[in-house]
């Protein structure tokens, strides 16, 4: 088990399996077809994205370097919330890029009830430890287990 | 961050609850990049990325009503990406079922609600709403709270406005506000090139796949390019802006560019020259071979690769008044050299409202309408945006269009051979 120390963008604390992609995560290409289509385990729709193509992340720790792409990014992020749709959380492991942070913060300003946790500044570290499958746990403050 | 009283008394709810929030999330979204402060929007317009009535977007509807209910309005007007639906593009009677029945069933409604918060005009449905003809130009230095990542990289780069990739919804409430954060592409730090493109190719390269092997590369960072005015010119012209407009948006969406500086040519690259790349900045070559790398790296997914082509779109983001012009001679042409009258694939030419007003006054529409190619103001993606387009092999030259849907690539000419000779 390792502790990564991150910051906290939108607090939470959660527990979830990790799904890891060390590419840009292309919101739009990623889930507005799982959205659009009502896909129940929100299957990732980036065929750019070898790593998670075809993939759930409902519920999953998305743990990336950053998201690129359209800049509907960051309302797919907050539909995917106000829908129950979401990943459990979002661990960066670089600094928050603007279309993230937005969903993270539209979520966390105009959705009740529903929480995703988003920390970044992990490091190039983490996004080279976590794997697939793996348990990662958001505590307070930011810091990250992964085992 | 620092918030002056006025901005102060906002958060605290002065104006209504509603407005506090939409001020809370201004200041989390600024919090998140350390802004010091708010600045003020200076732009006439603005401009939003969601134009589009999708049932499963009906939390962002929802959003937006609230702001209506609360009578919490901007003081600008904007434009909007374009339309997601048009009579006039080809699509099957299932397409149009699904269409209008599953997916778009929100369209009326949200246009409704648009107007009321500030449409500029019926007209204003585009994602190039710096074309003369459309009217939303923000002048060099002008504080954007724009989204739809190409407008925002032409805004920045060509035309030298000050504006960060924000998302939707961003977009409006910031202009709500009538205040954006301080940070990113807004400062003049954050504008300096963290990457030197060296542009060392043989022949004049394709817009969108520069765009696209620039964007892969430099991911969000600001890269300045070299060598490209060889093949472009140092004069903004029609010719280079729509390069230009074509190229950005490859980088944006490929990748996640908002600012690029074009040696020689874009404003501030012209002012400030090399002072703008950073000691440490990283280098790339692109010479033919990386060009040829980066398009044999296009994954082809449709269910039969070698599918004969049954629809086209050119056009995404939307086409200048040149471009259609230029398109309407090669297309003339190519017809003419192999013996055709009208092209072999259905086509569609996307641009603004206001463009294709101005293309329809010229002698152009009429020789393009005798090629059979339909001019349409549709946003592509949107239209392909469903499963029934992922089984139907459609091809195009926007690196964009690429990346969010199953349409494959192909440059300019080899499209151009397509539609008027037959083939892929």
């Amino acid at each position: 088990m390792r502790q990564f120390q991150g910051r906290v963008v939108t607090p939470g604390t959660v527990t979830a399996e990790a799904v890891v992609t060390k590419q840009g995560f292309n919101t739009l290409a990623s889930l507005q077809m799982a959205l659009q289509f009502g896909d129940k385990q929100v299957k990732c729709g980036d065929q750019n994205n070898e790593e998670l193509h075809g993939k759930p992340l409902l519920g999953k720790a998305l743990c990336l370097p950053q998201t690129i792409g359209s800049t509907t990014g960051g309302l797919v992020l907050y539909c995917a919330c106000a829908l129950e749709k979401n990943p459990a959380c979002l661990l960066f492991a670089n600094h928050i890029d603007s279309l993230a942070a937005a969903g993270a913060v539209l979520a966390d300003v105009w959705v009740d009830g529903v929480s995703m946790p988003v920390v970044d500044c992990l490091g190039d570290d983490f996004l080279e430890y976590v794997k697939d499958g793996m348990t990662v746990t958001i505590k307070e403050d930011g810091i990250v287990e992964v085992a | 961050m620092l918030l002056t009283k006025e901005q102060q008394a906002i958060l605290d709810g002065a104006q209504g609850e509603t407005m506090a929030k939409v001020m809370k999330t201004m200041v989390m979204y600024g919090d998140a990049f350390e802004a010091e402060k708010l600045v003020p929007i200076t732009s006439e317009y603005n401009h939003l990325v969601t134009s589009f009535g999708l049932k499963v977007m009906s939390p962002v509807y929802d959003l937006m009503q609230q702001l209506l209910d609360a009578g919490v309005m901007s003081g600008q007007k904007f434009s909007v990406d374009p339309r997601p639906l048009d009579k006039n593009v080809p699509a099957s009677f299932l397409q149009n079922f699904v269409f209008n029945k599953f997916m778009y069933t929100k369209q009326d409604f949200y246009e409704d609600q648009l107007e009321k918060l500030g449409l500029k005009d019926d007209k204003a449905f585009t994602c190039t709403c710096y074309m003369d003809e459309v009217g939303n130009q923000p002048k060099k230095g002008d504080i954007l709270s724009w989204a739809e990542s190409s407008a925002v990289v032409y805004a920045n780069s060509v035309l030298g406005a000050r504006c960060n990739r924000n998302s939707g919804i961003i977009d409006i409430m910031g202009s709500i506000v009538g205040f954006v954060p301080y940070f990113g592409l807004l400062t003049d730090d954050g504008r300096k090139a963290d990457w030197v493109i060296k542009i060392q190719t043989t022949k004049k390269p394709e817009a969108q796949l520069l765009g696209s092997a620039i964007g892969v590369k430099v991911m969000e960072d600001v890269p300045y390019v070299i060598g490209l005015d060889q093949w472009i010119g140092t004069e903004l012209n029609d010719e280079a802006k729509s390069y230009l407009k074509d190229f950005g948006a490859a980088t944006a969406s490929n990748g996640a560019v908002g600012l690029y500086h074009i040696e020689n040519l874009t404003p501030e690259a012209v002012e400030l020259g090399e002072d703008l790349i950073r000691p440490d900045a990283k280098e790339y070559i692109i010479d033919d071979a990386e060009l040829q790398r980066v398009q044999d790296n296009y994954p082809v997914i449709w269910k039969n690769p070698d599918a004969a082509p049954k629809l086209c779109f050119l056009g995404c983001p939307h086409l200048s008044l040149q471009q259609m012009k230029d398109w309407t001679d090669k297309i003339e042409a190519g017809l003419a050299a192999s013996g055709k009258k009208k092209v072999v694939i259905p086509t569609v030419l996307t641009a603004a409202p206001g463009v294709l007003e101005a293309f329809n006054q010229t002698e152009y529409a009429d020789r393009l309408k005798a090629t059979g190619v339909i001019t349409s103001y549709i946003c592509p993606l949107m239209y392909m945006n469903n499963p029934l387009c992922k089984t139907m092999p459609v091809i195009t030259s926007s690196n964009k269009l690429r990346t969010y849907t199953s349409a494959r690539y192909y440059k300019d000419d080899e499209i151009l051979a397509a539609i008027t000779k037959g083939g892929k």
